[in-house]
């Protein structure tokens, strides 16, 4: 109630500026999502759903514009709507993803569809025209929406951003999507943006036709920034929904040359075709048919442009309603949830913010961390042992900004004023401002040791001390420490400004608040945070390593590393297992088997580590060495399997066992070690809950986002199934197999879900 | 000395705000003089007609124009050209053949060889840096007699080859063997040849300085209409002031093999109606700034002679103003790059102890009528005072009727590096035509730090 007497109120104020024929509509009152006040003969409809930072298209909303837009048609004194959002940095989110979740069957899902559909095609034929004034996100539904609009003007501002992401949920766009956007910016164009699910920045928007009219953010004047450029892209839409309705400005656009001759080559059938062609060649390339989506997607538009406008809607929204029932929406849709909640501090708001970090080691983690941190605007202290080492960490941290420039997402000049924040020195010079120390030393435990207690005599007393490590138990560098309850475990992934995963780790004694300020320093990163307890291993490393030991068995066992490499990919995992190795590095393979090995004995055996051992004894390090698995060159993109590999894989060779070497058995073998780690994890209270475990094996490991995570896969292809094939593999290599208890406990009573 | 120079204050009136409060310092108070520091005074200051780019200068180097203020200096002052310590310019886009244009223009000008000269830079407050410059060699004891100016040419400009092009020509003259040459030759594409061409824009956000207005006029919600009328106030006051012969500062210019120049030629006062029917010139189709309420692209040079007071006296001048405090401020280059006349008013009015009150005579540049009306909003805005400027009040505006009576830089014309001085001499000149006391002089500038300078002026040596 009270959000929406403040919006009666704003347009009350308002009234007096810019109009004299405010009226209020009676209906106001009782709507929550939707409002419009009338300035002049131009209705403006501002949607603010109640309760949330972002505006989502939701029944209640759908219902609410209907009523709005018949009375705004049924007015004798409108002659143009503009349509805006009250929120700062939200136009449309999008669907509301718990709307689609809720639905049970395919025809609920269809119907839903249909009624967005019907809804848009009267707001596409409006006889008075419709502007869409767009500030911030405007996602999957809401571009629908503003593409049914007769006018699009958004702000050239960095958090405007349009695109259709349905993909990425394993969807596509139902409400009209895949038959407007083609005939708005072209079919290749527009099946990029579908079949990619990108985020197009406006100033780009704009130049492909998507948008009609850009307008600059506003600087301070005599109100904050935000509500003045939200109020100056209303003013601006105002005088654009009264030039259209008095036919002063035309909605047509002038197409480039390129664009007309595009437009006219997809009007041969035979080029057509051979678009269609290529795109779905690549999508099976791409997907190796294990998202549904994409596929659904080209075939929608193919039948929207090839059998006319009405087969094409149909289409759309059957295959909507089937593709939001598969398994693999299910699962993306379970991601997308779980990186809402690990974007969260859990510990509530820390009670000193970190503004001065200081990192150690400028490997290529340490300079990967202060990158993601100078760009946030932290103050950022580089410190290594060598020069050179020093050198050539600073050197990633700029080449990371410079190919940012060069992608024109950042000026010159702020790259030059991000780079500023970074100091990079050999000394503990200036370590006594610092909040946050995080270090990327070599992972070796004395060197940790000597590290911290070298850092804790430089650093001020609140100072949190954060160690980068993927296996060393943090309990034990936390050892040593004056402070235990200020030291955590940070693991970032590499490329740190790639990979979206950090794993913190508590100890026993690590505080509250020592917590609350490494997550709140993580999402200042841009990270998707998950907290686990301590432990070897942790969660990820734990997971990873058992598989990892059936890898090198399987290699053992005879089968090529590019045999291995594609099996692993057309199981769904982004890297094939031998290339992993070799990125993640032989030597570091090596020591968490060993650490890992000693701590979990059987549970983690299979492999023989030797072939490891004697890997790292001949300097075949992986990529950073030029040769592992494969040999890498500079600039050559072809690996070729490095041939001196063969006779230590021949002096380790075991025999296959037959009933389980089929290629099926190989990736479920993987796989299902993987997963009753993960499970085992969660049973021992390392994990807090399953999502958290989840995200960290997508995220972090690249375990298939089309099965959803491990806890995921569990609840969608039943727990029975999976323990099966453990037994099954337990009998004939032994315990690492055995099923743990919980996963036992989900197979013995199958109601029991991780997610209810 | 300080008798001398403090007791015409006439027209004072005895119980002013100020001079209550400041009772116990009257005597100092009144002529803003401070203890232990020189007193500095223009004794006069002329420029050439400022003329639209590509009319009659078009074909002339900044020096040559640069030389025609200076001669015209020489000649209004008569000052003998051996007591000039020091010459000082102003420029932003520079010529590279002349880069110290005050060195080459001085040479031609017929000052001695023997007087050093160097060239400063600072945006559109160049020539107000050349002046600040002087005013510190001056106080500081340095120097006694400079000189200080600016010039423009915007007729022409700068256009360079590409780096790429620019590269190869330089490696070429490096190369020893034709093979070197050839396969350096062999590197050359097509687009090499592609000009670089010098904006008018921040290098920092790359938004030229008419779309930054166009945002800044819309942030305050200064419409078009205000904007209009504004620019056709600033053109009318124009006409009037050189119709009535009040710009005495310009000196007349016989342009190698054209006519003599005797008067500016932007000033065009036009009705609302015609100013309407432009479009925008930077945000289109929407945008507010127009051709009609923007400064145009100058031609000009101006030149002024600043000595210590004792020098001017000695020297038997009288000097026409006393050039008192001064502030250069700098913010956000991005959002308040225009917005410096707001930021530095109240802190340089501090600085000398006057009020907005006391001032007779306002000179801001105006870059455009959205810039300068903006800059008003942002002077009575309350929100504004506490949320960007740490104050508790707002600035306040200055009165309109006090407010650049003779023209400024929409109908007079604006060579970025010479309006310094050109806003000074008519606040010089107004103050002794109405008889006021105070003057303030305001710009902004690219890169977000303008200038001000607080004329004090003695108005016993107008003879008036």
């Amino acid at each position: 109630m009270k959000e929406k007497d403040l919006e009666n109120e704003r347009i009350g104020t308002e009234k007096g500026y810019i109009c004299r024929n405010f009226t209020g509509s009676s209906a106001l009152l009782t709507r929550t999502h939707i409002n419009y006040g009338v300035k002049g003969d131009v209705a403006v409809v501002r949607i603010n759903s109640p309760n949330s930072k972002v505006n989502t298209l939701s029944k209640e909303l759908h219902s609410e514009f209907t009523e709005v837009m018949n009375e705004i048609w049924a007015s004798d004194q409108i002659r143009s709507a503009v349509l805006i959002s009250s929120k700062p940095g939200c136009f449309i989110a999008g669907a509301d993803i718990n709307m689609l979740s809720a639905c049970k069957t395919l025809q609920e899902v269809t119907q839903l569809s249909q009624e967005a559909q019907r809804i848009l095609e009267k707001l596409e034929k409006s006889p008075k025209p419709v502007v869409a004034a767009i500030n911030g996100s405007c996602l999957g539904g809401g571009l629908e929406l503003a593409i049914s609009c007769q006018y699009r003007i958004a702000t050239k501002d960095r958090k405007t951003v349009l695109g259709v992401p349905e993909v990425l949920l394993g969807a596509l766009p139902g409400a009209g999507g895949t038959q407007r956007l083609p005939k708005m910016v072209g079919v290749p164009a527009a099946l990029d943006m579908m079949l990619t699910g990108r985020n197009i920045r406006a100033d780009r928007a704009k130049k492909m036709g998507l948008v009609d009219q850009l307008v600059e953010p506003l600087g301070p004047g005599l109100k904050p920034p935000e509500e003045r450029t939200m109020e100056y892209l209303e003013e601006v839409a105002i005088t654009f929904a009264k030039g259209l309705a008095d036919k002063k400005i035309s909605p047509k656009r002038n197409k480039g040359l390129v664009e007309k001759l595009t437009a006219y080559a997809m009007t041969i059938p035979f080029v057509r075709q051979q678009v269609y062609k290529k795109v779905e060649e690549k999508v099976r390339k791409q997907t190796k048919g294990l998202y549904p989506a994409p596929l659904k997607i080209i075939d929608v538009v193919k039948t929207g442009i090839e059998q006319g406008s009405d087969a094409g809607y149909l289409s759309e929204s059957q295959k909507f309603g089937e593709l939001v029932m598969t398994k693999e929406s299910k699962a993306l849709m379970g991601l997308y949830h779980g990186q809402v909640l690990c974007k969260k501090n859990k510990f509530g708001a820390p009670q000193k913010d970190v503004k001065h970090l200081a990192i150690l080691g400028a490997g290529l983690m340490g300079a990967g961390i202060a990158q993601v941190s100078v760009d946030k605007g932290l103050k950022t202290i580089l410190k290594d042992a060598t020069l050179t080492g020093l050198d050539r960490g600073q050197q990633q941290v700029f080449k990371g900004l410079n190919d940012k420039v060069k992608k024109k997402a950042l000026t010159s000049f702020e790259r030059d004023s991000i780079f500023s924040n970074l100091t990079g020195q050999l000394d503990y010079q200036g370590f006594e401002k610092a909040d946050m120390v995080i270090e990327a030393v070599f992972e070796d435990l004395s060197l940790k040791h000597r590290v911290l207690k070298e850092v804790e005599a430089v650093i001020p007393d609140h100072c949190i001390f954060a160690s980068n490590t993927s296996a060393l138990p943090i309990s034990e560098i936390a050892a040593v420490s004056k402070r235990p309850e200020k030291v955590i475990g940070m693991h970032y992934f590499s490329p740190v400004d790639k990979m979206q995963l950090l794993e913190i780790i508590t100890t026993e004694k690590t505080s509250r608040d020592t917590s609350a300020s490494a997550v709140a320093v993580g999402l200042k990163q841009g990270k998707v945070i998950i907290v686990v307890k301590d432990g070897p291993g942790f969660y990820t490393t734990r997971c990873l390593a058992p598989m990892m030991s059936e890898v090198i068995r399987i290699l053992q066992e005879g089968v090529d590393p590019k045999k291995l490499d594609s099996l692993t990919t057309s199981f769904g995992f982004p890297v094939g297992a031998a290339t992993l190795v070799d990125e993640v590095g032989v030597d570091v393979a090596k020591h968490v088997a060993e650490d890992l090995g000693k701590v979990f004995g059987e549970r983690f055996g299979g492999g023989n580590p030797e072939l490891l051992t004697q890997m790292v004894s001949k300097g075949f390090l992986g990529r950073k060495s030029g040769k592992g698995f494969y040999i890498y060159q500079e600039g050559v993109k072809r690996k070729d399997l490095n041939s001196d590999m063969d006779s230590i894989l021949a002096s380790l060779k075991l025999p296959p066992k037959s009933e389980v070497s089929s290629d099926e058995d190989i990736q479920f073998r993987l796989v299902t070690r993987f997963v009753n780690e993960a499970v085992m994890c969660l049973q021992e209270g390392i994990l807090a809950t399953p999502a958290e475990g989840d995200i960290g094996a997508v995220f972090g490991l690249g375990f298939p986002p089309c099965l959803g995570g491990p806890f995921r896969f569990v609840d969608l292809y039943g727990a029975q199934t999976i323990v099966d094939r453990l037994k099954k593999y337990e009998a004939a290599y032994g315990k690492q197999f055995t099923p743990c208890q919980l996963l036992a406990d989900h197979a013995n009573s199958p109601n029991k879900k991780f997610y209810q | 000395m300080t008798t001398i120079l403090t007791c015409p204050f006439k027209k004072l009136p005895t119980t002013s705000k100020w001079a209550l409060r400041f009772a116990v310092q009257t005597k100092t108070k009144k002529t803003l003089a401070k203890p232990n520091i020189r007193n500095v005074v223009v004794v006069d200051g002329v420029r050439t007609p400022f003329l639209l780019s590509g009319t009659s200068y078009k074909d002339l180097m900044p020096h040559d124009l640069a030389r025609a203020a200076l001669t015209g200096l020489l000649h209004r002052t008569s000052v003998p050209k051996e007591v000039v310590d020091y010459i000082i310019f102003g420029t932003v886009i520079q010529e590279v053949k002349t880069s110290n244009v005050a060195r080459e223009a001085a040479l031609g000008a017929g000052f001695s060889d023997k007087t050093p000269a160097h060239t400063v830079t600072m945006a559109c407050i160049s020539a107000n840096q050349a002046m600040t410059t002087g005013v510190g060699l001056i106080a500081s004891g340095q120097c006694d007699v400079i000189v200080a100016g600016g010039v423009e040419l915007m007729s022409d400009i700068p256009i360079r080859h590409s780096r790429k092009m620019r590269k190869l020509m330089l490696d070429l003259n490096k190369a020893k063997s034709m093979g070197q040459r050839l396969s350096l030759i062999s590197k050359f594409r097509l687009n090499f040849l592609a000009p670089e061409l010098p904006a008018v824009a921040e290098f920092s956000t790359s938004e030229t300085m008419g779309h930054s207005a166009d945002r800044l006029a819309a942030a305050f919600a200064v419409s078009r209409l205000e904007q209009d009328e504004y620019a056709l106030r600033s053109h009318s006051l124009a006409k009037k002031a050189q119709d009535e012969g009040l710009l005495s500062d310009v000196v007349p210019f016989r342009v190698p093999g054209k006519d003599t120049v005797t008067k500016d030629n932007g000033i065009r006062p036009s009705s609302l109606e015609q100013m309407a029917k432009l479009k925008p010139a930077f945000i289109k189709p929407y945008g507010t700034v127009t051709a009609a309420n923007s400064s145009f692209l100058t031609d000009g040079a101006s030149a002024m002679l600043i000595m210590a007071e004792e020098k001017a006296l000695a020297m038997g001048y009288k000097p026409k103003a006393y050039l008192r405090d001064f502030m250069y401020v700098s913010q956000d280059p991005k959002d308040q790059l225009l917005l410096g006349p707001t930021y530095a008013t109240p802190k340089v009015l501090e600085k000398a102890g006057l009020t907005m009150n006391d001032i007779d005579a306002f000179e801001f540049h105006e870059a455009f009528s959205g810039q300068i009306l903006a800059n008003f909003k942002a002077m009575d805005s309350d929100w504004f005072a506490e949320n960007y400027m740490g104050r508790k009040t707002k600035v306040g505006l200055p009165p309109l009727e006090k407010f650049n009576n003779w023209g400024g830089s929409l109908s007079l014309g604006h060579p970025f590096g010479a309006t310094g001085c050109r806003l000074v001499m008519a606040a010089a000149n107004r103050l002794r035509k109405e008889g006021g006391q105070y003057g303030l002089v305001a710009a902004c500038a690219a890169g977000g730090q303008p200038s001000m300078v607080v004329c004090a002026y003695n108005s016993s040596y107008s003879g008036g």
